[in-house]
């Protein structure tokens, strides 16, 4: 007998422990979420609110009452967002689609074609991924000057589409597609870039669209690289285009429209991640880095 | 060279063009450009070869703030976020309720613009003549007294880089801990709990063990990250870091190159070699120690 | 230890909005195990068997009914309280540790007056070490051992904290085909030396019948049969049972019981005592077959395989369930294998008769 109560109070003890534990694990995860949407819903609310009555809170107020999208029309009309968005529409696209295009070629030509000097060249292409943009940026800068293209899309564009790391991630994919396809479409006389682009690439479709993306996001919030390269307004991109908004556009202190122009260019992101969100973050976890 | 090489090469060419125009000319290029003393931009003469660059670099006062933040920053996020991720990573991986709801939340940071969110941040920590901003509203509350964290003192100026940098690194981290986590065999959690193992026990003995090269791969990107930081300082403190006290490196090399005291390539590219030199020494630190603790 | 299992039930709720989809992975499982019994649980996969063993072992609660160990209700108690021992089927050996670490970590869970020594726990590691005989292997980590010696790891470190009984989740399904049956005498010799009550899960009925003191025979979360291995064989108490005892398996005939006579097909086998008439099934062992000109049931010939000691003929019969029916027999006999067709007669001992419907056993007498 005297076992059997033992026996119940293990069992309740070890019942209010999960149970301690769990209100806890949850109140940290709820803590850290708020943490990160509040930057979000502070930058919502604030593009809401009207610059008198902004400027009229000196203890900010939580929500407001009279929410008004002038600020979003302020954003638009009053500093070139549109073409900001336009540049970098264009600047995106155009990097994407360059790093595709090289991406696929070298990345089938290390997993799938043999030819002298191959692991030597492979060898070399992986110690590139050691090296920092930082390194290299100066003399791309000078380079790009040089060449008169400060403040053109090929000035922006060309010194940004490689990505060692995605031909690395690419072959690995290609190489992993068994041998026999390769060799029946040769006996079928499919030529190497029939093959490519119309057995290799939707087989890998998962892994393309993968890189696809990470080099959107890169290109979205490259902000350097421009900074560098373009000096007219003409030619900014949105990450440029918030720090002169922040610098000079609006009389520094219209906040509520500095938000408003926040919100517009966050959005496409975040509604890409929402579509795309397990191939994205199957994607960053394979090897993305940031930060 | 035979036909089958050539083709192997021709699918090669525009890789190697961009990556050599773009990538290998520059990096011997920085090199010679770090040697050149006296070099000017508008003329592209020099007038002699040396250490010269690297001496006024060195001596530079700007530099060596950037050097002190950028160390600061270092020191302090990464063992932070890393820590912290690992804690969230964990409550994450013991619950199912909710789940890919929180870890869609706690990924959004990833795929925002550094640039607009960090304005955010800047008007919550910001005191200006109308307001005292967010947080010293919640500072208030612990009846604290404001204090402007984005031009006032050092220290909050510093606070306020840490805290945005670990809320900017945090996505990547948790996320890659997570499916570490995920990745580890349930039955190895089944044995244990029928050994009667602690549940500290258990994530000491087999959980940090088991998820421990995630954890160094993390710790050496998180270092190589945080030094090379620069944008988010940007955000928060406006492109003339100097005058704010808070540069960094990197952003010494860009003022070095372009804006306002721009013009001398040959600096940035002695402080871009200095700050590649730090983080290869560190990064191999991190290898040789990783060696040592990592178990597979 | 005796353990008592009292109408053990467990659902696993829908995973659907329906209420209806829920599963019923174990259904009023009762069953007393002896002591120092080697027990197997045996059943196709889906069964409920390995259910069954989660929840002897703590890792799953049941839906309702209680498990004792000895005297002591442990049904609410959690996995890590009620001291069994466990072998994971891919052995969960944690593989940063070494094999004398694996085998201690049990040991340093133990917390208050258990707490043992350094020393005392090296020396327990090593005397369960000796009786699995990995004595040599201890400071290997498990990537370096071969599945075989995985495995005795697996059971040193299920056995190093004398648990009060040992369970093992398909301990010979990661082996290749010669070291399991070698394995499978180690197990049946390390439970005897050590005497602890234990329950092995298996959906190989060879390994089941050849190594377990009793067998439980599960099938959708109902215990279908229990008893010694050979009872069990011997006097299956459904079709599904004898079914799946035995290799080659038992052959099955649509038959039919007519003015007390048993029928297949057109071939009368004999005059039985009480039944009614009716359909059934019938189920002849391959032994249970001899070639005999005289015989009562007659087969077309395929083939014949010869497997050594034994011949096993290959036929057909219109009325059986499957397209072959396999008859094992003795080498010596004189069967013409070019004949077209064969007759045997049958071993009564290994002709069961099952309800056509509930698919029961019918026992019935002969009538001479």
């Amino acid at each position: 007998m005297e076992k059997k109560v033992d026996y119940l109070k293990l069992e309740k003890s070890v019942n209010t422990r999960r149970r301690v534990t769990k209100a806890l694990v949850y109140a940290l995860l709820v803590f850290w979420g708020v943490l990160v949407l509040f930057p979000f819903y502070w930058m919502i609310l604030t593009s809401l609110k009207s610059y008198s009555a902004y400027n009229g809170e000196f203890v900010p107020k939580l929500f407001t009452l009279s929410p008004t999208l002038q600020n979003y029309l302020d954003a638009f009309t009053a500093v070139p967002l549109a073409r900001y968005f336009l540049n970098t529409l264009l600047f995106t696209v155009g990097t994407t689609a360059l790093m595709l295009v090289v991406t696929v070629l070298a990345a089938f030509a290390f997993a799938r074609l043999d030819f002298r000097g191959k692991n030597i060249a492979f060898t070399l292409f992986l110690s590139l991924m050691m090296i920092p943009s930082e390194l290299v940026i100066i003399t791309n800068y000078v380079t790009i000057t040089n060449l008169d293209m400060r403040n053109t899309f090929q000035g922006l564009i060309l010194p940004s589409v490689t990505s060692v790391f995605y031909i690395y991630l690419l072959k690995e994919n290609f190489a992993q597609i068994p041998d026999q396809l390769y060799y029946a479409a040769k006996v079928d006389g499919t030529s190497d870039l029939k093959y490519l682009l119309k057995v290799l690439v939707p087989i890998c479709k998962p892994t393309v669209v993968t890189i696809t993306i990470l080099k959107v996001i890169e290109c979205w919030n490259s902000y350097v690289w421009p900074r560098l390269i373009t000096d007219e307004q003409a030619y900014y991109l949105v990450s440029n285009g918030i720090q002169e908004i922040r610098e000079s556009g609006f009389g520094r202190e219209n906040i509520p429209a500095m938000m408003a122009a926040v919100v517009v260019i966050s959005v496409p992101l975040i509604i890409l991640f929402l579509v795309f969100r397990k191939k994205i973050m199957e994607g960053v976890a394979r090897g993305g880095t940031k930060g | 060279m035979d036909k089958k090489s050539m083709k192997g090469w021709l699918y090669l060419l525009p890789a190697i063009l961009f990556l050599g125009l773009f990538m290998v000319y520059p990096l011997i290029d920085v090199l010679i450009y770090s040697f050149e003393e006296g070099y000017n931009f508008a003329s592209q003469t020099h007038f002699g070869i040396g250490w010269n660059n690297y001496s006024y670099v060195l001596r530079d006062p700007y530099f060596l703030q950037a050097v002190k933040n950028t160390f600061i920053l270092v020191i302090f996020t990464v063992p932070v976020s890393t820590g912290i991720a690992l804690l969230i990573s964990v409550a994450l991986s013991s619950i199912k309720r909710l789940r890919e709801l929180f870890q869609t939340i706690y990924f959004l940071p990833y795929v925002t613009n550094t640039l607009a969110v960090g304005l955010v941040f800047m008007i919550l920590f910001k005191k200006t003549p109308y307001t005292d901003g967010l947080a010293n509203l919640i500072i208030s509350w612990f009846g604290g007294s404001a204090i402007d964290f984005i031009g006032g003192p050092y220290w909050a100026k510093m606070f306020v880089l840490c805290f945005y940098t670990v809320w900017v690194v945090m996505p990547f981290k948790i996320l890659v801990l997570t499916s570490a986590l995920s990745s580890v065999n349930e039955e190895y959690y089944k044995a244990a709990r029928v050994d009667g193992t602690s549940k500290l026990r258990v994530f000491t003995k087999i959980t940090l063990p088991m998820i421990s090269p995630m954890m160094f791969y993390l710790i050496i990107t998180g270092f190589i990250g945080a030094f090379k930081a620069y944008s988010d300082a940007v955000a928060l403190f406006g492109t003339d870091l100097n005058a704010a006290e808070m540069n960094t490196i990197v952003g010494y090399v860009y003022d070095m190159l372009y804006g306002n005291s721009g013009g001398y390539p040959s600096y940035a590219s002695a402080a871009a070699i200095i700050l590649f030199v730090i983080v290869l020494t560190i990064t191999c630190i991190n290898l040789l120690v990783s060696r040592k603790h990592v178990h597979y | 230890m005796k353990v008592v299992l009292q109408n053990l039930t467990k659902k696993f709720p829908a995973r659907g909005k329906h209420v209806k989809d829920e599963v019923v992975a174990v259904n009023d499982f009762s069953f007393e195990i002896p002591n120092g019994k080697l027990v197997g649980l045996l059943g196709p996969s889906g069964c409920g068997k390995s259910t069954a063993l989660n929840l002897l072992c703590g890792l799953l609660k049941p839906t309702s009914g209680r498990i004792y160990f000895g005297e002591d209700d442990v049904t609410d108690l959690p996995a890590e309280n009620r001291g069994v021992g466990m072998v994971f089927q891919n052995y969960a050996l944690y593989p940063h540790l070494t094999v004398m670490q694996n085998i201690v970590f049990p040991l340093e869970n133990l917390k208050g007056k258990d707490k043992l020594s350094k020393e005392e726990m090296q020396k327990k590691a090593y005397q369960v070490a000796k009786l699995v005989q990995i004595d040599e292997l201890m400071e290997r980590k498990p990537g370096e051992l071969s599945g075989g010696q995985q495995q005795r790891v697996a059971i040193a470190r299920a056995l190093v904290k004398m648990p009060r009984i040992l369970l093992m989740d398909e301990p010979l399904s990661n082996l290749d085909a010669r070291l399991r049956l070698q394995t499978r005498e180690e197990i049946r010799r390390i439970q005897r030396e050590t005497g602890i009550t234990t329950v092995f899960v298996t959906h190989d009925q060879e390994e089941a019948m050849s190594i377990s003191d009793v067998i439980v025979v599960m099938k959708a979360g109902v215990v279908q049969q229990t008893g010694r291995p050979q009872e069990v064989y011997d006097d299956p108490a459904n079709l599904f049972v004898a079914k799946f005892l035995g290799t080659p398996p038992i052959n099955v005939f649509q038959g039919k019981i007519r003015e007390g006579r048993l029928c297949i097909g057109q071939d009368v086998l004999w005059k039985v005592k009480g039944i009614a008439d009716q359909e059934v099934y019938v189920g002849i062992r391959p032994e249970g077959f001899v070639p005999d000109e005289e015989g009562t049931l007659c087969c077309r010939l395929h083939g014949v395989e010869v497997m050594g000691r034994d011949i096993s003929l290959v036929s057909s019969h219109e009325a059986a369930q499957e397209s072959q029916v396999r008859a094992i027999i003795n080498a010596e006999s004189k069967v013409d294998v070019a004949a077209e067709f064969v007759r045997f007669s049958l071993k009564p001992g290994k002709v069961f008769v099952f309800g056509r419907d509930t698919e029961e056993r019918i026992y019935y007498e002969l009538d001479q």
